[in-house]
């Protein structure tokens, strides 16, 4: 049996930051220090794991993934496979296994160590693990600074590993530490002294400790010791109880400038390690929620070779700051503004379902007479009149330009009141797309401004999320 | 292409007060059309052969004729609903006119009612289109906003160059509105106010966008033979064009959106009819679609009012004002009436009737002895427009 590891990788976290102060002083309480992300109120579980993957797959060969495993503790359906709305949005091929995991921070790492089953096993060959994760803490709690909204992505295979996975160890713990109920908006918590000394320092201890001594390893055989933690100082006390160097083997948690992305934390945490790592370099990946997962990666020559679209030092570079605690409580649902105009369409399932190659995957028309490629998917050429005589193509990857565009002070809701309708030509082909863009400032948008697709919601309406593509100022930092 | 120039012709007009009409429901804008425009042809409703009637708000599902049928009690005949957009009013008078240039009925009537001011929207808003996601979020002003910069690229004007020219146009759609009784809106304004105005959809303002109201206008038509039986001042049909765009503009690759192929081809199809080269010599008064002040601005080139890219030369010369060589919206425009989108089309046309008559309310607006007038409709995304041209004698 070859090897197997991780073949890509790629991150993503939103554009909005809220500091934390700006939380604390709400409620006259002391910030935890630095910042959280936000996810955007058009982004979820589903479309932040969206836009890590296609980060993750950008350039490669998509029809080459056969299993898709998303893992996530905030799904966009409790009934209803989340993975399907992912892999289709990432055009994936429709012979795929698709699965969610969930109910636990260790949604993450388990996903993974079926990934890495799945394809040790020969069932499948490639196998893209997607997490992403939005929790709520209680509104003045330290959950609610300490939470960040992120995703992550690798995609588990054979060939040009990365890195290659050494082992694992795990434990299985029953208790009441941290937990939500199925009515539970907000993250539950029993005393921290239980939660953080008996629930997380002593199962990690025991993981790493059981992982090390599994392979025969020493604490100064690890690079870099990936272990996502609730906060700083319980994870200050957990690398030196391990007896690894706090200054050159901890990896940065990613607590003050991002925040806990619950189940895609381990991820996170992990492809930031291997942005940053170098051929022969040891990895320890260790997981806590209900017991632990541990797992050991030896990093390749071929980590020299990868180019990632935008790395995770890209997304901490480029932000936005969120302003205001109310309009992070309505962009989390959890406080209701006064909602734009109804819309005046009812969501469709039909429709959508029978749309899809336009609607998720991002599919165009390309004419096989004229080659012109519209969008939608048209059966009639608007430009030749050519009937039914067209490919499908995928139009997602895209970039382009801002052909016109008006900001809309009527269509928005009252939170987020303009919105920048956007007419744009993406493309050599310069396939034209219409759309809202968003992660924007208003006032800068400018005709001829790079733009590239993601991924998102577009409204609730009928008890049915709607999802589409919309547009967004290309960033700089993108390693093309 | 065939031909109903002075085949058929109005012989009678109503048009209800427009507005924030709370006290009256489309039921009750339809009488009041319909009752002026029976006395002013001077025939009784039992004349009435077929009603082409246009609405174009409907919940859900669709509503047929029934408001012109309930309220009216127009009994066995045709009643026959069109939904074209902002050009409804204006297709369901060219239906009626087709219907009685057929020979099929000798008296037809065209109704257009709108009740916006029931929906609790303070716009024609948010999630109109066709489709759940494609055009969820699409409003009209929004729509043609994406138009304004576009245009002022092809014209050579910079943004705020182009926002005074469409300024100085509202105000003199303003200045008009102030002597149209009907109007909703009687108020003059200035550059300065439009210019400083809220912004709507970036760069259109407050002043840049239409009124919403309620309203209803009606016709009655019948053969240009019979007209001088009802009236000694009929208004005979000279032309018409109806065009729509082949793809929805916004995904439409390559398109310019500084110029419509709808609004070219609608324009130019009744010009021919009416046999006009020259409509900026030609024309004695316009009344076009200035759902937003761009519209009105494409328009003049797009119609052949001003020459490509110069309509801000006309635009500062007052050329489209009153006492101008071509007066454009002289009643206000839906600028100063609102756009009840089902009506719009008639209560231009009403407009044009009028004053081809000389008869408009006030003295002062009565421009001096016009012959050839045309009224005109844009709408949906856009997509559609619909151009009619009248005259005060038979060719």
């Amino acid at each position: 049996m070859d090897k197997i590891g991780i073949g890509l990788c790629g991150s993503y976290i939103p554009i909005y930051r809220l500091d934390r102060k700006t939380v604390a002083e709400i409620w006259g309480r002391g910030s935890i220090g630095g910042e959280r992300s936000v996810a955007n109120n058009d982004e979820d579980s589903a479309t932040m794991a969206v836009e890590a993957s296609a980060n993750c797959l950008k350039g490669s060969a998509r029809d080459e993934i056969e299993g898709l495993y998303f893992a996530t503790t905030s799904p966009v359906y409790q009934e209803k496979l989340n993975a399907t709305l992912v892999a289709t949005a990432l055009d994936l091929k429709r012979e795929i296994t698709t699965l969610d995991f969930g109910n636990s921070l260790r949604a993450g790492t388990g996903a993974l160590k079926a990934a890495f089953d799945s394809v040790k096993s020969g069932s499948m060959k490639n196998v893209l693990v997607a997490a992403a994760d939005c929790r709520v803490g209680y509104p003045r709690s330290d959950q609610e600074q300490a939470f960040g909204d992120g995703a992550a992505a690798v995609v588990v295979s054979q060939e040009n590993i990365l890195a290659t996975f050494e082992g694992s160890y795990s434990i299985s713990n029953e208790m009441y530490d941290v937990w939500r109920n199925p009515e539970d908006t907000y993250v539950r918590t029993w005393e921290s002294r239980f939660i953080l000394g008996e629930g997380y320092t002593n199962h990690m201890v025991e993981v790493v400790k059981g992982i090390l001594k599994k392979y025969n390893l020493e604490p100064k055989d690890i690079t870099k010791a990936v272990m996502p933690a609730p906060n700083a100082r319980t994870y200050k006390g957990l690398i030196q109880k391990l007896g690894f160097d706090a200054e050159t083997q901890a990896q940065d948690p990613l607590l003050s400038s991002v925040g806990h992305c619950g189940a895609a934390h381990s991820l996170l945490m992990l492809v930031s390690a291997l942005e940053d790592s170098a051929p022969g370099d040891t990895l320890l990946l260790a997981n806590y929620a209900d017991g632990a997962d541990a797992m050991l990666f030896k990093v390749t020559d071929e980590i020299k070779k990868e180019k990632r679209y935008r790395r995770l030092k890209d997304y901490l570079d480029q932000t936005m700051m969120l302003t205001s605690y109310a309009r992070f409580l309505s962009y989390k649902g959890l406080v209701e503004a006064v909602p734009g105009e109804p819309f005046r369409l009812i969501p469709s399932a039909t429709v959508t379902w029978r749309d899809r190659n336009s609607v998720i995957r991002c599919h165009g028309s390309k004419c096989l007479e004229c080659g012109t490629l519209s969008f939608p998917i048209q059966r009639i050429c608007p430009n030749c009149d050519s009937k039914d005589n067209f490919e499908e193509t995928a139009i997602s990857d895209f970039e382009g330009s801002v052909f016109t565009f008006t900001l809309d002070n009527l269509a928005g809701r009252s939170d987020d009141p303009v919105v920048v309708q956007t007419i744009a030509d993406m493309g050599e082909e310069k396939v034209r797309f219409y759309g809202m863009m968003t992660d924007c400032v208003p006032s800068e948008v400018k005709i001829g401004m790079p733009v590239g697709f993601t991924f998102r919601k577009i409204y609730d309406g009928s008890g049915m999320h709607n999802y589409f593509w919309k547009l967004r100022p290309l960033h700089t930092g993108g390693n093309e | 292409m065939g031909s109903i120039k002075d085949k058929v012709a109005i012989i009678g007009m109503g048009c209800s007060k427009f507005g924030e009409r709370w006290d009256a429901g489309a039921e009750d804008l339809a009488i009041e059309a319909a009752y002026e425009a029976y006395e002013d042809a001077g025939v009784e409703k039992e004349a009435i052969e077929a009603c082409y009637f246009s609405q174009v708000m409907a919940p859900v599902i669709g509503v047929g004729g029934t408001v012109a049928a309930d309220s009216l009690k127009l009994r066995n005949i045709p009643i026959l609903r069109n939904e074209n957009w902002c050009a409804s009013g204006h297709i369901a008078l060219l239906e009626a006119c087709m219907a009685v240039a057929s020979g099929a009925y000798d008296i037809a009537l065209a109704i257009g009612v709108e009740k916006l001011k029931d929906t609790g929207f303070p716009g024609l808003g948010t999630g109109r289109g066709m489709h759940p996601v494609y055009e969820a979020r699409r409003t009209s002003p929004g729509s043609f906003g994406l138009i304004a910069q576009r245009y002022f690229k092809a014209s050579g004007l910079t943004v705020d160059e182009g926002k005074e020219v469409m300024a100085k146009i509202e105000v003199k759609n303003h200045d008009n509105g102030s002597l149209s009784p009907k109007a909703h809106f009687h108020n003059k304004i200035t550059v300065e106010q439009v210019l400083k105005a809220p912004i709507v959809a970036w760069p259109l303002g407050l002043f840049d966008c239409c009124g919403n109201s309620d309203g209803a206008a009606c016709a009655i038509i019948t053969t240009a033979e019979k007209a001088r039986d009802f009236r000694s001042d009929p208004i005979y049909l000279k032309g018409f064009g109806i065009s729509a765009d082949a793809m929805l503009p916004h995904f439409r690759p390559g398109f310019s959106w500084a110029s419509f192929d709808s609004l070219v081809n609608s324009s130019h199809k009744a010009y021919e009819m009416a046999g006009i080269k020259n409509p900026r010599e030609e024309l004695d008064v316009a009344e076009v679609h200035d759902c937003f002040s761009i519209t009105e601005l494409l328009i003049y080139e797009d119609f052949g009012f001003s020459p490509r890219g110069r309509a801000k030369e006309d635009v500062d010369s007052g050329f489209f004002t009153r006492e101008g060589g071509l007066p454009v919206n002289i009643d206000g425009g839906l600028k100063c009436f609102g756009h009840p989108v089902g009506a719009s089309g008639l209560r231009m046309t009403y407009e044009i009737y009028k004053q081809l008559q000389g008869k408009a309310e006030l003295p002062e607006r009565q421009l001096k002895n016009p012959r050839l007038g045309l009224a005109h409709t844009f709408g949906g995304p856009p997509q559609i427009s619909a151009v009619a041209i009248f005259g005060n004698e038979k060719g």
